[in-house]
């Protein structure tokens, strides 16, 4: 059974990890968490996107989420901020979609140009 | 929505853009009375009670980046389809609960689903937020509350990766003691 005394032992090896994360890499993923976004599957979007962050260890990337974009038929959109470039809007997203940005983009700084919002308009 | 719990995400969204800074999430399922009552109460800005009236109308928004407002009408049809209803109450300044009903074994009734991803995407989403999530189950009981959580911490973030997981094994260890209960 989980208690919450197991906390303590999790924030006394969080606040040594957080004193070493100095270098922070300024990305930011948003995912869209209105009304058309949930109701398109904007939830399991944004859990596969924790989960790939957790699994690489991209302790430094930050996920927000945003209310809505005004696309609703390009639901779930994810955006992704990086230092120094343009914002770069993916749409009609989902979770392995989701994945492989995280992969390419957040971690190679390659651009899924397929399933971006300038791809979808062609 | 697919999932009751879409719609909770959804309706704690409206909270979340009032500012609130504490949310409830209240569920009782009662297999005697055959009803799944959801509240959802939260001390935002409140509205007045005209517009409290007629939010339940499709035709209406606070917003301006789209003419109707969508999540409460759905929530809304979701019950009145369900032989249950909806009901907002709200003061401004104080802040509003929203309480839904459904008859818990009606055909059309969408299931709970996956109350463990709309808890995680709320908390994780709005570390600042006091969410609370209380689940009856034919009397008994399952609570979390992220004040105890965030006290345990101190000056460590409640989105912190290991913490997050940590509250998804609670949340999971919570639902089952509900269960064979609880639906998923
Ligand atoms: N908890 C709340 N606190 C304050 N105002 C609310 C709340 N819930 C709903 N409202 C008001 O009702 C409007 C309609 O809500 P909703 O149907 O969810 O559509 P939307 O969120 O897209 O505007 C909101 O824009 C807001 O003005
Ligand atoms: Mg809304």
């Amino acid at each position: 059974m989980k208690s919450i005394k197991d906390l303590e032992e999790i924030r006394k090896k969080t606040l040594d990890t957080i004193n070493l994360r100095k270098d922070q890499s300024g990305i930011r993923v948003v995912v869209g968490m209105a009304t058309c976004g949930i109701a398109a599957g904007a939830r399991p979007v944004l859990m596969s996107i924790m989960d790939e962050i957790k699994k690489n260890e991209l302790a430094d990337v930050v996920v927000a989420q945003t209310g809505c974009i005004g696309m609703c038929r390009l639901e779930p959109i994810v955006e992704v901020y990086r230092p120094g470039e343009e914002k770069v809007t993916y749409v009609k997203m989902n979770p392995s979609k989701a994945i492989r940005v995280i992969n390419e983009h957040i971690m190679k700084g390659k651009i899924v140009d397929k399933y971006t919002i300038g791809a979808e308009e062609k | 929505m697919k999932e009751i719990s879409l719609h909770i995400l959804d309706i704690v969204q409206n909270s979340i853009a009032a500012k609130a800074d504490s949310i409830t999430v209240k569920i009782v399922e009662d297999l005697t009375t055959d009803t799944l009552v959801i509240e959802i109460i939260d001390n935002g800005s409140g509205m007045d009670k005209e517009l409290a009236e007629r939010i339940k109308d499709p035709f209406t928004t606070g917003r301006k980046t789209r003419r109707v407002g969508l999540g409460v009408p759905l929530l809304y049809d979701a019950c009145t389809r369900c032989d249950g209803n909806l009901k907002i109450q709200s003061e401004r300044g104080k802040g509003t609960t929203v309480i839904a009903w459904f008859k818990h074994s009606h055909i059309d009734r969408a299931p709970l689903g996956n109350m463990i991803e709309t808890i995680l995407t709320i908390v994780m989403g709005n570390p600042e937020i006091d969410f609370i999530y209380i689940h009856n189950y034919n009397s008994k009981e399952f609570r979390f509350d992220t004040r105890e959580i965030k006290q345990a911490l101190g000056e460590v973030s409640i989105n912190e990766p290991q913490v997050l997981s940590w509250i998804k094994g609670f949340l999971e260890e919570g639902f089952n003691s509900l269960s064979g209960g609880a639906e998923k």
